[in-house]
């Protein structure tokens, strides 16, 4: 998967593109990376419409949303490198990023790598930082960085309370079903992240009664779909977790671990990855290794940001919108 | 001080001085008090070299000099680091032969061998 947009310009072509042939529910879009530009995705009965937005975007897309939430990824609380040395401020940037939106998110998720070695004082400050958004509630699901050294048992004192076995838990919202899913633990030489077979049974057993009209939400660090192997971006096991979703008219799968936008569209599914707010990382295969890349630091907030989700009932889509911070 | 006292206490401030001097020359020999040592370096995600052969009662060094923390983990639950963070190492002493596969848990692609012999 080559990472061909840069730039609204081309982005606004490809979207002349698709809108012209109409993607039907078997069709699936390549993977996109977008640098700088936000995008709006909403799917109505499985064809997705979109319309791309520059940094005074339309708002009036989202009007009318009843349950509206927002998404923030790899914060690394502790990571102090030339690829950003102050990962404080530019969380920061993102929750004044998220308290500006014009509708405020009803509460956060986080999918990870939430601190960079997994200390208590890193965790606090990320804390500290999100006491001052407007959402209160904040979902947390961990990434590999939070669970080292304690099998994650830091991670879950603080914030999987409510959770089973490794911290997966579901709950729901406005008639929306949440998932977190953790597939960072146990993993093997040479594999991918893993749910593994507990996980999978929980999960299977979670939404077997719910109404195939219920909007499903995942979320958890590692893309559950194939990003790109190699640099063990992808999970082993996702196939499976994902089967048990088949029978849902709408299911949005959010992810990190990446540190870049990308979007895949397969059926009912819209699967989706958030930027970071510490650093981003290369673009799948266009570096020697998935580690922090630098880039110019006036660039740095261009290509750090966070996703806005809002779910319009009734037609059991939700937009998706990236934005970067700055 | 007369010249017997003053001759032991030269000796005895000699030997002090080569006690001192030989426990300095053995930390920085090996850390381990003695026995052959070995370098792997990590970085980029990999582990560099990705294979070495070692004498049993080798001590290997693993040296981060990556930007990202990594960690050492055996395969087969032989040692494991804590992690380590980037110009932190960890350090085993491989006293049997065998062939012990190894990866980075926190970046599993990552994968590497020690081969003692």
């Amino acid at each position: 998967m080559t990472n061909k947009l840069r730039g609204s310009g081309l982005i606004d072509e490809r979207m002349d593109e698709l809108n012209q042939d109409g993607i039907d529910r078997r069709g699936f879009l390549e993977c996109m990376a977008w640098v700088g530009t936000g995008l709006i995705w909403t799917v109505s009965g499985g064809i997705p419409v979109s319309k791309a937005f520059a940094k005074t975007h339309d708002q009036s897309v989202l009007k009318g949303g009843e349950l509206t939430f927002a998404q923030i990824s790899d914060s690394h609380m502790g990571f102090n490198k030339p690829a950003n040395p102050d990962v404080a401020a530019t969380l920061q940037a993102a929750v004044d990023r998220i308290n500006g939106l014009a509708t405020p998110p009803e509460f956060l998720l986080h999918t990870g790598d939430i601190s960079h070695l997994s200390r208590p004082e890193q965790f606090d400050n990320v804390d500290q930082i999100l006491k001052g958004a407007k959402a209160k509630d904040v979902f947390f699901v961990p990434g590999e960085h939070d669970v080292l050294d304690d099998n994650g048992k830091t991670y879950r004192d603080r914030y999987a309370k409510n959770s089973q076995g490794d911290g997966w838990y579901s709950f729901d919202k406005k008639g929306v079903h949440f998932i977190g899913l953790v597939n960072v633990m146990n993993l093997k030489a040479g594999g991918l992240g893993a749910l593994g077979p507990e996980q999978l049974e929980w999960m299977e057993k979670d939404v077997k009664h719910l109404k195939s009209s219920t909007p499903i939400v995942v979320f958890a660090h590692i893309p559950l779909w194939s990003v790109y192997p190699e640099w063990g971006w992808g999970t082993q096991d996702s196939e499976q977790a994902l089967s048990y979703l088949k029978k849902f008219g709408s299911v949005t799968v959010l992810n990190g671990h990446i540190h870049q936008t990308m979007q895949k569209v397969e059926g009912n599914v819209i699967f989706h990855t958030a930027m970071s707010t510490a650093f981003p990382q290369p673009a799948p295969g266009k570096a020697d290794s998935p580690g922090p890349m630098k880039v110019p630091a006036e660039q740095l907030r261009s290509v750090l940001g966070i996703t806005d989700v809002n779910y319009v009932q009734g037609t059991h889509s939700l937009a998706v919108v990236d934005s970067n911070l700055g | 001080m007369k010249g017997q006292a003053k001759m032991a206490a030269i000796a005895a401030l000699i030997t002090l001085l080569a006690i001192l001097a030989g426990a300095g020359r053995l930390k920085a020999d090996d850390g381990k008090g003695g026995g052959p040592t070995a370098d792997v370096k990590i970085d980029n995600f990999s582990f560099t070299p990705q294979s070495i052969t070692v004498a049993a009662g080798t001590t290997v060094t693993w040296t981060n000099r990556d930007d990202i923390p990594h960690t050492v983990v055996s395969n087969d639950g032989v040692f494991k680091s804590k992690v380590r963070d980037t110009d932190e190492t960890f350090s085993y002493t491989f006293t049997k032969p065998g062939t012990f596969e190894y990866f980075c848990s926190v970046h599993p692609k990552m994968t590497g061998k020690v081969v003692v012999q």
